[in-house]
């Protein structure tokens, strides 16, 4: 398909989201009704702390269900074409991997022990694309180069490379199909300072080269700023708050995002940073109205019912704070308290 | 017999008097002993692991601690800093008494930790308290909050009862864990990872001891708990007028943390000094290089590449010659770098680098 430079700047579109788990203590809406869009050559982060629904918002995408899958719906567009809609050959064949392809989380850890790395990127040509082994090793060492792993490591194996080596090649093989848009979840979390100031690097480099879209789903707040260009934060399966990683690092709107903003420990300030009191509620039975409601500084009565999503200044974010007839004006507020 | 065991053998010796060499020399270059009321003094420490080929073989030695000294003084907070597989791990551990040093020498109130006997060593571990990384895997799930806290009372030879349970809710109330009997009976899983951690917390402070060894105490949890814990931490110190020894690779929350830092890299420490002085003022080209490659939040980053220095950490079997991160170096000195180790430098006060820039 030849519609990567199509005049339609979108490139994904997830809306209505919703990704519920049956487990023995009750369903787990581990995403809930997730919507944002992602233009081409653009990467969104996806900010969130653990049990969240973020790796889960990733399968969701990429359709990688486990079995205990409750309810699955909403619509997922790519260029405008329903991909929730096809079927899952349909999808195998022409979306996982040519248009949409993952680093899936610790797949450094997960790399085929006793294949050869080189071997294992060439894989998904041979499969998604039937080319010929000669020719996608090929494609594989050009992969090498592109992320900076030395050519002639394609003959060893996984146990023979170090962490951030292995996460490269499993960026490569990510790559290797020229997806338009790949999917990184904590692509960092395990590498050292160097490594992973080194991945971003690479990241950014392949991004500005290759025109790619990313979604990059991390808990690091100050390592997703490297490479963000919007930014979505999630709290307890749904986006709180979708806008412009320039306006989000500098004032967040949602209480929870500036909460989460404030308790980060910074090297350049010598501000003390805060932590936020409580922990995020359980997703088998999230509690009616904002879920972040019994941890939120500026509650009232109004956050018992659930906030819509309402547009801030160019920004999107779910909070009562922020509708009209409530206590409006909730960042003008926000801004004095920061004077 | 085959080739291989000879060869194995032949390298043995050669190691050997490689070894003794290397050991001798740094012996005679600092001979003096632990510091006067110094709670921890560590000398020339050396930690090697032996290698073996097939199980009996000796194929070498993985120098984890290389000629490190610091000392510690009685409620003194000092950063360790370094990248996976810099030593601080094996450090840390020897300083706890789970490695022999294989050289130099660890005195805890001007006692020499090398000599301890099991009963000294006993006594020992009710003087430092352990932070583990990962607070699930430290506390065993099938023990309660109140089994896993008796536990360390227990092989002390607290035998009261009533004093055992007071010690006990003493402990939670302490990393405020309150109502104290809400959390007693509960077991690990049931807990979420802020609160797992305030239990290994507990349980390395029921033992009063005077000094703290917290390896990573903050990254196994999310960012709104971090700090959370952070502060209880600090708030013991002080109460307590505890030593601590804070082993992290996040140079954001040392600041925060301690007073003193220091900075490894394969092996050896390179940089230490008072942690405001080396953060803004860093003179080890390794520490600019993690501290250029540690970002903060902010949406300028994504417009900009990072300098990071080129290659990876070196094998620490056979380290490179001279100083260790000569091969990355941009400031390297042709044949001075690559030949000579580099001596401790003042580069101010009370701070010190290893680096022939300040010959």
């Amino acid at each position: 398909m030849a519609n990567r430079s199509s005049i339609n700047s979108t490139l994904l579109q997830v809306s209505e989201l919703v990704l519920h788990f049956r487990t023995s203590k009750g369903v787990v809406q581990a995403v809930d009704g997730v919507n944002f869009t992602l233009n081409a050559n653009e990467a969104v982060v996806i900010i969130g702390e653990s049990g969240c629904g973020k790796s889960s918002l990733a399968k969701a995408i990429l359709r990688l269900l486990p079995r205990n899958v409750h309810r699955y719906a909403g619509k997922t567009f790519l260029y405008g074409l329903d991909i929730m809609a096809l079927s899952d050959e349909e999808f195998r064949r022409t979306i996982r991997w040519n248009r949409i392809a993952m680093v899936p989380q610790a797949a450094m850890n997960a790399l085929n022990p006793v294949t050869r790395v080189g071997d294992q990127v060439a894989e998904p040509l041979m499969i998604h694309q039937g080319m010929k082994k000669a020719r996608a090793l090929e494609k594989a060492v050009e992969m090498f180069r592109l992320v900076g792993v030395p050519e002639d490591f394609v003959y060893r194996y996984a146990f023979e490379l170090s962490g951030g080596m292995r996460q490269r090649v499993a960026l490569a093989m990510a790559l290797v199909t020229s997806p338009d848009l790949i999917i990184l979840d904590e692509p960092t979390s395990a590498l050292d300072v160097l490594t992973q100031a080194n991945i971003m690097n690479q990241l950014k480099r392949i991004k500005k080269e290759m025109g790619m879209s990313f979604i990059l789903i991390t808990h690091d707040i100050a390592t997703s700023s490297e490479l963000a260009d919007r930014v979505a934060v999630m709290y307890a399966g749904q986006i709180v708050e979708v806008g412009d990683a320039q306006r989000f690092f500098q004032e967040p709107l949602h209480p929870y995002a500036q909460k989460l903003m404030a308790s980060v420990p910074r090297l350049r300030e010598t501000k003390d940073p805060d932590f936020i009191v409580g922990q995020p509620p359980s997703l088998i039975n999230p509690p009616a109205g904002c879920r972040f409601a019994d941890r939120c500084h500026r509650r009232f009565e109004r956050c018992a019912e659930e906030p819509p999503t309402v547009e801030q200044d160019g920004r999107l974010v779910k909070c009562w704070l922020y509708i009209e007839d409530g206590v409006n004006q909730g960042d003008a507020d926000y801004s004095r308290r920061q004077d | 017999m085959t080739q291989t065991t000879v060869d194995a053998k032949i390298e043995t010796n050669k190691l050997q008097t490689k070894m003794d060499e290397h050991i001798e020399r740094t012996e005679g270059a600092s001979p003096d002993r632990h510091a006067q009321g110094a709670l921890l003094s560590v000398r020339n420490l050396h930690v090697w692991f032996e290698l073996r080929r097939f199980g009996f073989g000796h194929a070498g030695y993985v120098r984890a601690v290389d000629d490190v000294n610091f000392d510690l003084k009685v409620g003194e907070t000092i950063a360790i800093v370094g990248e996976s597989g810099c030593g601080k791990s094996s450090l840390m551990k020897t300083i706890l008494g789970l490695h022999r040093p294989t050289q130099g020498e660890i005195f805890f109130e001007n006692r020499r930790l090398n000599d301890f006997s099991r009963k000294e060593l006993q006594w020992y571990r009710t003087q430092v308290g352990y932070v583990q990384q990962d607070p699930y895997g430290a506390l065993p799930p099938f023990m309660n909050v109140r089994r896993i806290l008796q536990e360390p009372l227990i092989i002390a030879g607290v035998k009261d009862l009533a004093e055992r349970e007071a010690r006990i809710r003493k402990a939670l109330e302490e990393v405020k864990m309150s109502p104290v009997e809400e959390f007693l009976p509960k077991f690990p899983h049931m807990l979420s990872g802020g609160q797992q951690q305030r239990i290994v917390i507990a349980r390395a402070m029921i033992l009063n001891p005077k000094l703290l060894v917290a390896d990573e105490p903050v990254s196994m949890l999310d960012a709104s708990v971090r700090v959370e814990i952070l502060r209880l931490l600090r708030a013991l110190q002080e109460a307590h007028n505890l030593a601590v020894i804070y082993i992290t690779h996040d140079l954001s929350t040392v600041r925060y943390f301690s007073k003193r830092m220091m900075v490894m890299y394969a092996g050896q420490m390179v940089e230490q000094g008072e942690v405001n002085e080396l953060l803004s003022n860093p003179k080890h080209p390794y520490t600019q290089a993690l501290i250029a490659a540690t970002s903060d939040p902010d949406a300028a980053n994504a417009m900009k590449f990072r300098d990071v220095p080129p290659g990876e950490p070196p094998s620490l079997v056979r380290p490179p010659s001279g100083c260790r991160f000569h091969p990355r170096c941009a400031q390297f000195i042709a044949d001075l770098c690559d030949r000579e180790i580099p001596p401790d430098f003042e580069v101010g006060s009370g701070h010190r680098a290893r680096c022939w820039l300040y010959r």
